[in-house]
């Protein structure tokens, strides 16, 4: 939990009405949820995940440990599909956020 | 239903562009044969306007991108290009020759996360491939290209446009793409010149040779399946519309002209002129597209294949009228089960070789 998170270069994503479509390196193609995109759009590489889960907890109203478990979760899959790179320390070359799309 | 269907789905009922192709260029080094392209530089859009362009296209919506040309590497600033359009985080196919394509070239791509890379071949037989292509050792070049490419772990896809002059040739194509470990795509569609030439038509294959590339279980797999009688269409069929072509994908010359699609040399503006979204949104001419639904198609609403046809309405346009039928198509759809076609019911699919005038600049 205490690690950092940082968006993948590597991967093709959009807002496209109001979800979040990602496509990872390994073609695999997903879509996020409202708390899903606020984890993946918070994880600048500057950012520790405890700091992005409590932030979830308190903005979505769920409950700080369940949070912080979910998002701990969550980022392990991205990371097995190389959506969001994962690392003790700072992370600085974060991919940019996409555009809205509508 | 798959995640990619869902998207589409959406893109569809929300008015957003989910796919563009974009020639970067006409200009190429290969002068093959059956290409429709006018390979002079009437003026291309520069840096700065297609990065401008890429902007708009990813506020727009659009997610898979495709970079094709001409030979895309013919400009000097491709990758400036590529990087921009990966750094908006659109997923980037490029169609190439590969013939520019080195070690360098292979890294930078690989670096950029390209998602795929289509090359074409036309044959296993470097003499064949030349021949087409007019430039010697081409075919060489391309196949190194591919390796390079898959030795950066890329995905690349042989593209093999059948016509005459190589359409003995494609199981060879085939067995060269599996020694490669690359998938292998086919296409017999050779459309008419930028300047309204028809006579590269004369290469199509003809019709029996069709018909026994569409019987080859290596291409096609389940024969009997594929080669069946279309079944009568449904309701959902006919209140369909034809292909994705101004609906959620369209078109983009390196002159900045918009069209439906790069089949179908409708213009429906122009990005020097207007932004995308205002094209995309209020073109004449996309409505128009968009309005078609398969019960409106003059003759191809009342054929047995309309629900099962490749119909192409931007080769019908060009033959005439955008909801009228595509007589190559029906050739195909004929070639495939033996079942005729309406259009060739009625004796009209006879050669039309009217002037057709293709995708060119606007102003």
């Amino acid at each position: 939990m205490d690690c950092y998170i940082a968006r993948s270069s590597a991967i093709a994503a959009r807002l496209i009405g109001g979800e979040m479509m990602i496509m990872a390196a390994d073609s695999t193609f997903f879509t996020l949820n409202e708390t899903g995109t606020a984890i993946w759009k918070a994880a600048d590489g500057h950012t520790r995940l405890s700091e992005i889960a409590t932030k979830i907890s308190s903005e979505f109203d769920v409950a700080d440990n369940d949070a912080h478990r979910d998002a701990e979760q969550f980022v392990k899959e991205l990371v097995d599909h190389g959506i969001l790179r994962i690392s003790d320390g700072p992370i600085t070359d974060a991919s940019p956020l996409p555009v809205s799309a509508v | 239903m798959s995640l990619v269907f869902e998207l589409n789905q959406k893109a569809l009922a929300l008015g957003i562009p989910l796919s563009v192709h974009l020639d970067v260029t006409y200009r190429c080094n290969e002068r093959c044969v059956h290409c429709y392209l006018d390979h002079d530089d009437h003026g291309e859009m520069t840096t700065s306007e297609i990065n401008g362009l890429l902007t708009q296209l990813a506020d727009a919506g659009v997610f898979f991108l495709t970079l094709s040309g001409g030979e895309v590497l013919m400009r000097r600033d491709f990758f400036e290009i590529v990087e921009h359009a990966r750094r908006l985080l659109f997923n980037v196919k490029v169609k190439t020759n590969g013939a520019m394509i080195r070690q360098a070239e292979a890294n930078r791509l690989r670096a950029l996360a390209v998602e795929q890379i289509q090359i074409s071949v036309y044959s296993h037989n470097s003499e064949v491939h030349d021949a087409i292509t007019k430039l010697p050792g081409s075919h060489k070049r391309t196949i190194e290209a591919i390796r390079f490419l898959k030795a950066q772990g890329l995905k690349v896809v042989i593209a093999n446009v059948l016509m005459v002059d190589n359409v003995q040739d494609y199981a060879g194509v085939m067995a060269l793409a599996r020694e490669l470990g690359v998938p292998y795509t086919m296409d017999p569609t050779i459309t008419p010149k930028m300047d309204g030439d028809t006579s590269i038509l004369t290469l199509r294959v003809n019709g029996s040779d069709l018909r026994q590339v569409f019987h080859d279980p290596s291409l096609v797999g389940n024969v009997d399946e594929f080669c069946g009688a279309p079944p009568p269409p449904g309701d959902d069929i006919m209140d369909g519309y034809p292909c994705s072509a101004g609906h959620t994908a369209c078109y983009i010359s390196p002159y900045g002209d918009v069209f439906p699609c790069v089949q179908f040399p409708l213009p429906c503006g122009n990005v020097r002129k207007q932004r995308f979204l205002e094209i995309w949104k209020q073109s004449e001419q996309l409505r128009e597209v968009r309005s078609i639904r398969a019960r409106d198609l003059t003759v191809c609403s009342s054929c047995a294949h309309v629900g099962t046809c490749t119909r192409c309405p931007g080769l019908a346009f060009m033959e005439g009228s955008m909801r009228g039928p595509s007589a190559a198509d029906c050739q195909k759809s004929f070639q495939r089960t033996g079942v005729p076609s309406a259009n060739m019911m009625l004796g009209a699919h006879s050669d039309r070789r009217q002037r057709l005038i293709q995708i060119q600049p606007i102003c």
